[in-house]
């Protein structure tokens, strides 16, 4: 793999499920790429797919979380994983690719220590000797500012920040090629949040791995991401460079929902945030899925759906750019 | 100013954990003093644990204070013995809960709990006259047309949707306060501006107060007029909202307030070695409570507990190194003593 | 001054109709539960059944060839065409007797288990609303009387009226079958409690009382059934097993009776294999009917138990 090469590519990938009312589709042909040490954050409120698109790429999906892939490629490192077998996939977990799921903090098994918890994950994908994996498991303790004394303590006796970081360490273990995470601070207070958001882009900047933040609080990430990914009814709505984005959204939804955070420090003005409710995704509306909310509707926006085109270097689907493909 | 509404004094609630050996005390609330005036909008701003789901719960009568009162239009709530007395309470000072999937009955229509509240609060009205102010308080909380929304099932309904309905509940007791315990945090992020709004709209045209509870600040400024920050169950820091989130005087509120992102404005500086670890409020010690955190520690605040003192009008704050200048230096000089303090 | 000045009238929230996240529903509960129960296979089956002993036990004078008790045939025939399932030992049609008999069977299943979803609800639920000292004790008395074995218990006292009538059958079966739905609604009203609408109901001033019949049970409803069909099941089975063993009143005509005279008269051994059958079958069947619905019902409350839609591939 050379450096130029994008570390994962994501190509037309579609989710669905079944339901009693037919197929939902969840995630509607998704494309994009992320290079190495990347930071892609991906926002978007409820049911938009943004969790459905993180099981996807990791290849979750089945029992209990509902979901297939129906389509489409997901090239990491050269590999599609569409096509993995259990165990083929069991040698990229954790070494590669690691996963940090939403409260986190819950996930820890209460009744094994913190040391045994790693030795599992250890010994799983590995054939560590016990010293090498006890040096390890300080070593990534460290890296989170967590004593290495609390490797001998159960979860219960950490605090929920504490225990956010202990998963983020567990996840470093084999200091993989790309950190997945979701909603890894929303149980935390924002002083908590700050401080593990900044902890991550400094482990990212010593060990150079890439990360992909699924949220649905923009605002935190927008110091902090390097591009930024707007989901919407299953769809990417936009895609760019974080900054770009904040300071001149192309998609009306963006705007939207940049406007829907009250400013602290700026001039207090009425907002009005986003009417309605997102689509049900069983029957998707004709057009533009966000066509019945959007402030900017046109008679085009309800007959066509858009395609992503390229505007300046943002991607934008949205019928207002249709004419400005690059 | 406003008319004194409610008030406490000294307010303190604290629950007995473990068994009964070996039992701590919990202190959820400690000594907590504040008024709400008619038709104001006070912020309760504090992390999970502070304590403010607990006042919430203590104000609507939930729990009961372990020490301290709370006064409702001068009278203390504590010696409303009648049954028709705490009704009358309850119907005053409703309560809008945090969650739209759990707070609404899913076996019966929208109309059903709004109409018994009323049939209870209002026992005057006539059946008909029931059912318009149903579909009255409907329409006034933007569930229009009112008519045909109540007669829909909860599951119908999207979550905004259902807190609006939470608020229609409260408004049928045609109440003084309303306490709205972190009304927008399970909402989506699109969808809060519009009930923030409704609270709003609702203290202007129908001059109800709120209590909203909230741990994020930014909508507090959005539609408070007044602050109250809570920590490790203490009142740390109250006044004017853009006074407190501009001017913040508690190091604690310095803190929050550097901590919150806002995309608008550069990155802050802040202080990235506070992980955010959170006070000790079982049997805590005497002292201040947030000095394991504080850059400005002294002597004092290990062994004395800080009141709440007037620093300017209207502003009180519980810290002995904060001062009462009120120049726009206050934070820059703060800042400068926190540095020499690290060197 | 923070508040923002509101110049703009009250936008209203918009209609359901531009889209919930949720799928739109059917108008009525009722539909709702019709719906459910025609999409699902057991309950379909179970419905068929139960709805075919329901007809039989309302008209058997219609449907039924003869009179049950009449000895009027030649003893011990085999099947044919006058008699599907051949006479018993003392002339009389079985075809007749097992259609009368479902009157009873049926009877004793609905009543005993109404009276024991009865007990089981009031206990379950007051013990989950109530907390505390009157939950412990409530829950002392259930565990005790679940794990008392039912069965001698429930033969000692029958013993106590000898021949027991239909009436004393349900009043035991009903007293004693109770526990373990308390148990299940105790643990669901439980869960149910700590819902922020009984703390809205309670804050708005309802009294206890209506609290418990009216914001709680009405969540349960499906529970409830369930309940009350697994209470239906035990006690076709259990009514059945007492008349055999000949605690019931051997005149009584039921299909636990007729085992008992079958049994007495050594059906199987002189070959009228379908008096001692038959009688058995339809318990079993009417018990089957009570299951699948049990089942079903289990499931239309609880979606994580239906099985999955399969997926179309495009």
């Amino acid at each position: 793999m050379t450096e130029h090469e994008p570390l994962l590519e994501v190509r037309d990938l579609s989710v669905a499920y079944g339901s009693d009312r037919g197929p939902v589709v969840a995630v509607d042909h998704v494309d994009f790429e992320l290079a190495r040490g990347e930071f892609l954050a991906i926002v978007g409120e409820s049911g938009c797919g943004k969790s459905t698109l993180l099981f996807a790429l990791t290849r979750l999906l089945g029992p209990p979380f509902s979901g297939e892939i129906i389509g489409g490629q997901i090239i990491f490192r050269g590999r599609n994983m569409v096509t993995l077998s259990e165990r083929q996939l069991r040698s990229i977990r954790w070494r590669e690719l690691a996963v940090v799921m939403q409260s986190a903090m819950n996930a820890l098994n209460p009744v094994l220590t913190v040391e045994a918890q790693m030795r599992d994950a250890c010994k799983a994908h590995s054939e560590m000797s016990d010293d090498e994996i006890r040096r390890r498991s300080e070593e990534v303790l460290r890296l989170v500012a967590i004593d290495p004394m609390h490797l001998r303590s159960y979860p219960h006796q950490l605090s929920g920040g504490m225990r956010q970081r202990a998963m983020i360490a567990m996840a470093l273990l084999f200091t993989p090629e790309l950190v997945v995470m979701d909603e890894p601070t929303s149980a935390l207070d924002v002083v908590a949040q700050r401080s593990l958001i900044v902890q991550i882009k400094e482990l990212q900047a010593k060990l150079g791995f890439a990360v992909i933040f699924v949220t649905h609080d923009m605002s935190l990430v927008s110091h902090f991401s390097d591009r930024l990914m707007v989901m919407y009814a299953g769809q990417i709505a936009e895609l760019g460079k974080t900054r770009q984005v904040f300071d001149k959204p192309l998609h009306p939804y963006t705007s939207g929902l940049l406007e829907a955070f009250p400013s602290i420090h700026g001039p207090n003005l009425r907002l009005t945030g986003i009417p309605g409710s997102p689509p049900n995704l069983a029957r998707p509306p004709a057009g533009c899925r966000f066509s019945p909310r959007c402030p900017h509707v046109t008679a085009i926006c309800r007959e066509r759906e858009p395609h992503l085109v390229d505007v300046e270097g943002d991607a934008v689907r949205c019928v207002l750019y249709n004419g400005r493909a690059a | 100013m406003s008319d004194v509404l409610l008030r406490t004094e000294g307010l303190t609630r604290h629950f007995r954990i473990g068994g009964l050996v070996s039992g701590q005390t919990l202190h959820a609330v400690d000594d907590v003093s504040f008024t709400i005036g008619r038709s104001e909008i006070v912020a309760l701003v504090g992390e999970s644990g502070s304590g403010k789901s607990t006042i919430a719960r203590l104000l609507a009568r939930v729990y009961r204070p372990t020490s301290g009162e709370i006064y409702f239009e001068g009278r203390p709530i504590s010696r409303l013995r009648r049954r028709r007395q705490r009704l009358a309470y309850s119907g005053d000072v409703p309560m809008v809960f945090q969650d739209p999937y759990s707070s609404i009955n899913p076996a019966y229509r929208v109309a059903h709990g709004i109409a018994r509240g009323v049939k209870l609060h209002r026992r005057d009205l006539s059946r008909a006259e029931r059912r318009r102010e149903v579909e009255r308080v409907l329409d006034a909380v933007g569930l229009v047309p009112g008519r045909e929304l109540a007669r829909k099932f909860p599951y119908e309904l999207s979550g905004g949707q259902r807190q609006r309905v939470g608020f229609a509940q409260a408004l049928a007791f045609r109440p003084k306060l309303i306490i709205a315990d972190e009304p927008v945090s399970m909402l989506d992020v699109s969808i809060r501006i519009g009930v923030l709004n409704l609270m709003s709209e609702l203290r202007e045209r129908e001059g109800v107060s709120f209590l909203y509870i909230t741990h994020d600040v930014a909508s507090a400024r959005y539609i408070a007029d007044r602050v109250l920050v809570m920590y490790g169950a203490h009142l740390v820091e109250e006044g004017p909202a853009e006074e407190v989130l501009q001017r913040p005087k508690h190091p604690y509120t310095q803190l929050l307030l550097s901590a919150v992102p806002d995309p608008r404005a550069p990155l802050g500086i802040s202080d990235t070695s506070d992980v955010g670890e959170p006070p000790k409020v079982v049997d805590p010690p005497e002292g201040c409570r947030f000095r394991a955190r504080c850059p400005y520690r002294i002597a004092t605040c290990d062994t004395v507990t800080p009141l709440l003192r007037e620093l300017g009008t209207a502003r009180r704050v519980a810290c002995h190194v904060a001062t009462a200048d009120d120049s726009a230096d206050d934070f820059a000089r703060l800042e400068t003593r926190r540095r020499s303090a690290e060197v | 001054m923070s508040a923002p000045a509101i110049t703009t009238p009250l936008a209203p929230a918009p209609a359901a109709g531009s889209g919930p996240t949720e799928p739109q529903p059917r108008t009525t509960v009722g539909a709702n539960l019709l719906r459910a129960v025609l999409h699902n296979r057991k309950a379909m089956a179970g419905s068929l059944l139960l709805l075919f002993f329901t007809v039989l036990a309302i008209f058997p004078g219609q449907i039924a060839p003869d009179d049950p008790q009449a000895e009027i045939y030649l003893p011990g025939l085999g099947p044919s065409s006058h008699h599907w399932f051949g006479t018993t030992s003392y002339g009389q049609d079985v075809l007749s007797q097992l259609i009368w008999g479902t009157r009873q069977s049926l009877l004793v299943a609905v009543a005993a288990g109404g009276l024991a979803t009865v007990v089981a609800v009031l206990v379950g639920v007051s013990a989950a609303y109530l907390g505390g000292l009157a939950d412990g004790f409530l829950s002392l008395v259930t565990d005790v009387i679940l794990v008392i074995p039912i069965f001698p218990l429930v033969i000692v006292i029958a013993a106590y009226e000898k021949n027991a009538g239909l009436l004393t059958l349900t009043i035991v079966l009903g007293a004693l079958g109770w526990s373990y739905g308390a148990r299940q609604l105790r643990a669901q009203a439980l869960s149910i409690r700590n819902r922020d609408f009984v703390d809205v109901a309670r804050v708005r001033g309802e009294r206890r009382l209506y609290v418990i019949v009216f914001e709680l049970l009405p969540t349960m409803t499906s529970l409830i059934v369930a309940s009350f069909l697994g209470a239906a099941l035990y006690a076709v089975l259990a009514a059945a097993g007492l008349q055999f063993i000949g605690l019931g009143d051997p005149n009584a005509q039921s299909w636990g009776t007729m085992l008992y005279w079958a049994q007495n008269n050594e059906a199987l051994g002189s070959g009228l294999v379908y008096w001692a059958i038959m009688p058995g079958v339809c318990v079993a069947l009417l018990g089957a009917a009570f299951a699948l619905m049990n089942y079903a019902f289990d499931e239309i409350s609880n979606p994580a138990l239906r099985p999955l839609p399969k997926l179309q591939r495009r």
